[in-house]
């Protein structure tokens, strides 16, 4: 008898479990009342404006020229993301997507090309492992980011990642937040270095201050900041708000912007706005007010519910091999560029390089299987530059996570380097878009890959951040060299052209980029190739490009090279426009080859 | 023809397993020649696809089937490695001829082994049967017949390749179902209820009449074929020659304009 006469269920091994989530974010119920809607809205019982705010309440965006599909934009608070949720994420991506998944700048995963009758099936899929995209889109709280090297930064007074999580838990369908002016943002972080605090609507750093010799958690806040068609630097409310006053802080803030905030007119109802108009001084004196107010008319005293049990760290595998074997090829590089050391000692966390945060299904079900092997917390991070980091990675287990990368083409370099851009979606699916700034970044990529500019330390902290139009979804304002897309004409032909601004940062010095030049989409790498060139030249040392352009921008340079103007004179030469007959290509867009022509749709959302 | 009477359209592992055992069915691998000598169900017979297609007329499946050892009353299941689309092809040829007792192994040869299954590598000696054919065209739609019938209000055509692919070209008027939708986590077919659910959203339902098309040799769309007769919507026909077919005839095609959709895969 060749078969035994055990049943399947009887045979079946069952393999290692994936850690879950402490938080279940989702809501099956949300996933039939989406289908529901979306026939009555076929049937024409709703109308294409209520129809439309429900969707972007449930985190599916529009997608261009075209009201049949939809993107998902799955929220992952504070980034924190399980191998079992990456897994589900691969399936879904094959079934309804295109076989791809994208890693946003705000930790969100988005799915896009989702047939919109298809949208209450991925919710099913995500609910089944506890995520949602409910209010990932619309005029809500969007998604909670943390540093993805909270827990982990040597710089981090403590780590801030409970704090995310419970304020994404506090305000997720909560009613007063159902339907603000416009999008509202919290960004937690590690430190001044890693974070993006002052260009949101709410950033916090944690803080420790002793008082009467007794320590006490609490956090820098900062108010009214944020990136957009205009963009605007966020203030420091106090020195110091104690975690007990983070909550009521938070909801005097929505409440303000709730009851003051433009509702009219679209493009200006950030809350930034409200802050510029009123005045940094009156807009903090009103948040002061409201925020006594709501202490005092709390029926009980309202807290977040922090989880601070801390993270189980396991190893989950040990290295066979005791030496003897050579390291893969370039190990070394990669270990340079991809890799940060903990302040755990032993520990480092890897960040994997993405194109422009594109992952194909299958790489995602591999990546799933080696932070279930390799990452001794047994989940994941998702940056904010359209990546995802491994912590708590083993030194000793280091080049065989390398080896594992390279072998589902996960293990290119510099992804915590100039060589990595940001790209926001573009005219790959986006309404607004007039440019392709999705492959230009990819395109920037490989070239700088090839040309081994990752391994240059002069340019390690530089950016390179590309939207496709004003609206700051790449976040241009805060690269050291940031571009916006637009259109420009000679005669009758059309070509891609960006905007080029110089100097964006986003740490504790943080200030908006200072416009340079409009350079044509296909002088774009020329150009970059162009300033590193003149920054060579010019500069001093234990300069990088990013302290020298920073000089520059602030004219404090005192070499031949003084101001914006001095660079934009040495990049005119580089930014003619050939003739057609010259160089016909110089007329396409990257990724097409019929000419280019604007045409956008309507934006539903900036991000 | 009733619901109640037509073959099961998915075997389940358990009573395939003791099936072989007591002889009671024939268990088709259609997996290249060379896989299948290496290892295969034990008791299973070969029948690469490839072989198929080289002739897929009725007179060589007739022979072909014959030399395999199925006869009329032959109960047949069917098992491939590829998402049981080349299985659906077979079963859908064979259903053509006129053999209505065929089904598909509701998974794949790879989860098979995973679940630790037998496998074996010896080759069964097989004696050649009379099998008739009695051609049921209903379930086929050739280029001309879709071509007519596409605007009919009550004909849905169903393109069951990649997302990317149906966006870059496709025919006029079809609706996009990738062929990985149509799976579960370890089944090639979702459960009835679910399936029922997700073509319910799409619109496919009812008594409308489905062809289904994929790229090139009705593979994938043979699949959603049998996907659509587990969801109980009997009145499904296959464009088997499919989208290169309709290409080569020069015949329309539409595409998504105005997106570089392309460049967002990460391929």
């Amino acid at each position: 008898m060749t078969f035994s006469e055990l049943t399947v269920s009887n045979l079946k091994q069952s393999p290692p479990e994936s850690l879950k989530g402490k938080i279940d974010w989702s809501r099956m119920d949300e996933a039939e009342n989406f289908a529901k809607t979306v026939k009555l809205y076929r049937q024409g019982k709703y109308d294409d404006d209520s129809f439309r705010r429900f969707r972007l309440q449930h985190g599916a965006y529009g997608t261009r020229m075209t009201s049949d599909y939809a993107m998902v934009r799955i929220k992952v608070p504070a980034g924190e993301i399980y191998p079992y949720q990456l897994e589900k994420i691969s399936q879904l991506s094959e079934q309804f997507s295109i076989g791809s998944a994208h890693f946003s700048t705000r930790e969100n995963i988005q799915l896009h090309w989702v047939i919109l009758e298809d949208v209450s099936e991925i919710f099913r899929g995500l609910a089944e492992v506890g995520l949602t995209s409910r209010e990932a889109c619309g005029n809500s709280v969007r998604n909670v980011m943390c540093s993805p090297l909270s827990g982990v930064c040597d710089k981090e007074e403590f780590d801030a990642t409970p704090y995310a999580l419970a304020t994404a838990k506090f305000f997720l369908r909560n009613p007063m937040a159902q339907s603000l002016p416009r999008k509202f943002k919290f960004n937690f972080t590690c430190c001044e270095e890693h974070g993006m605090v002052r260009m949101v609507d709410v950033g916090l750093i944690p803080q420790i201050r002793t008082i009467d010799g007794t320590e006490q958690r609490g956090f820098k806040i900062f108010l009214g900041g944020g990136l957009g068609n205009r963009s605007f630097v966020g203030h420091q409310l106090e020195d110091f708000t104690p975690e007990e006053d983070l909550l009521y802080t938070s909801i005097a803030v929505m409440r303000i912007f709730d009851r003051m905030g433009d509702r009219k007119n679209l493009a200006r109802n950030r809350m930034r706005y409200l802050v510029n108009d009123m005045g940094w001084e009156n807009f903090k004196n009103l948040v002061m007010k409201e925020r006594a107010i709501v202490r005092a008319t709390q029926s009980v005293v309202t807290q977040l519910d922090i989880d601070k049990s801390p993270n189980e760290i396991k190893r989950p595998i040990r290295i066979s091999d005791e030496g003897g074997t050579s390291t893969p090829d370039g190990y070394a590089r990669w270990l340079k560029t991809n890799t940060i050391i903990q302040k755990q000692s032993e520990y480092r966390s890897v960040f994997i390089t993405l194109e422009a945060g594109d992952i194909t299904s299958n790489q995602l079900k591999s990546l799933a299987n080696i932070i279930q092997s390799f990452s001794s917390e047994g989940k994941a991070r998702n940056g904010f530059v359209q990546n995802i980091a491994i912590r708590y990675v083993h030194e000793d287990d280091l080049p065989a996570l390398y080896s594992e990368l390279l072998k589902v083409g996960l293990a290119k370099t510099g992804s915590l380097t100039m060589t990595s851009p940001i790209g926001c979606s573009g005219t790959t699916s986006c309404n607004l878009a007039l440019t392709n700034s999705h492959r230009l970044a990819k395109e920037i990529q490989r070239k700088f890959l090839e040309l081994k500019l990752d391994e240059d330390d002069d340019l390690r902290d530089s950016s390179i951040k590309i939207s496709g139009c004003p609206n700051s979804c790449g976040q241009h304002g805060i690269a050291t060299i940031g571009f916006f897309g637009g259109g420009a004409r000679i005669g009758k032909d059309m070509y891609a052209n960006y905007q080029m601004l110089l100097g964006g940062r986003s740490d504790g010095d943080t200030r908006l980029g200072d416009t340079c030049l409009r350079v044509p989409a296909k002088r774009v790498i020329p150009v970059i190739l162009k300033i590193i060139e003149v920054f060579k030249e010019n500069k001093k040392e234990n300069d990088t490009l990013k302290t020298w352009i920073h000089r520059v921008v602030n004219n404090s340079d005192d070499s031949k090279i003084q101001s914006i103007k001095d660079i934009q004179k040495l990049l005119e030469p580089v930014i003619v426009p050939p003739t057609k007959d010259d160089d016909p290509d110089f007329y396409l867009d990257y990724g097409s080859d019929s000419s280019y022509h604007t045409k956008t749709g309507r934006g539903e959302c900036a991000a | 023809m009733c619901c109640l009477t037509s073959p099961k359209i998915t075997s389940d592992v358990d009573s395939v397993r003791s099936e072989v055992r007591d002889n009671s069915i024939t268990l088709i691998d259609v997996r290249r020649e060379d896989d299948y000598k290496k290892e295969h169900i034990p008791n299973s017979i070969n029948l690469p696809l490839a072989k198929l297609l080289a002739d897929d007329s009725p007179e060589n499946v007739q022979k072909l089937i014959q030399s395999l050892g199925i006869g009329d009353e032959t109960r047949v299941v069917i098992y491939d490695d590829t998402f049981g689309a080349l299985s659906s092809r077979v079963a859908w040829t064979m259903e053509y001829l006129g053999h209505s007792d065929v089904s598909l192994l509701e998974t794949t040869f790879s989860n098979w082994k995973t679940l630790g299954l037998e496998t074996d590598t010896t080759i069964p000696n097989i004696q050649n049967k009379i099998h008739s054919v009695k051609l049921q065209p209903e379930i086929l739609a050739t280029s001309d017949y879709l071509e007519s019938a596409k605007s009919r209000d009550d004909v849905l055509l169903i393109d069951n390749r990649e997302r990317l692919n149906y966006l870059e070209q496709h025919i006029p008027g079809a609706i996009s179902l990738p062929y990985r939708t149509l799976a579960s986590n370890d089944k090639i077919l979702r459960p009835k209820e679910d399936m029922k659910r997700l073509l319910d959203n799409r619109g496919i339902s009812g008594n409308s009449e489905i062809i289904t098309y994929c790229g090139s040799v009705g593979t994938l769309s043979g699949l959603a074929y049998y996907a659509l007769k587990s969801a109980g919507l009997p009145n499904a026909k296959l464009y088997v020659r499919s989208f290169k077919e309709w290409k080569n005839l020069q015949k329309p095609t539409a595409k998504q304009e105005d997106a570089n959709y392309w460049d967002l895969s990460a391929e």
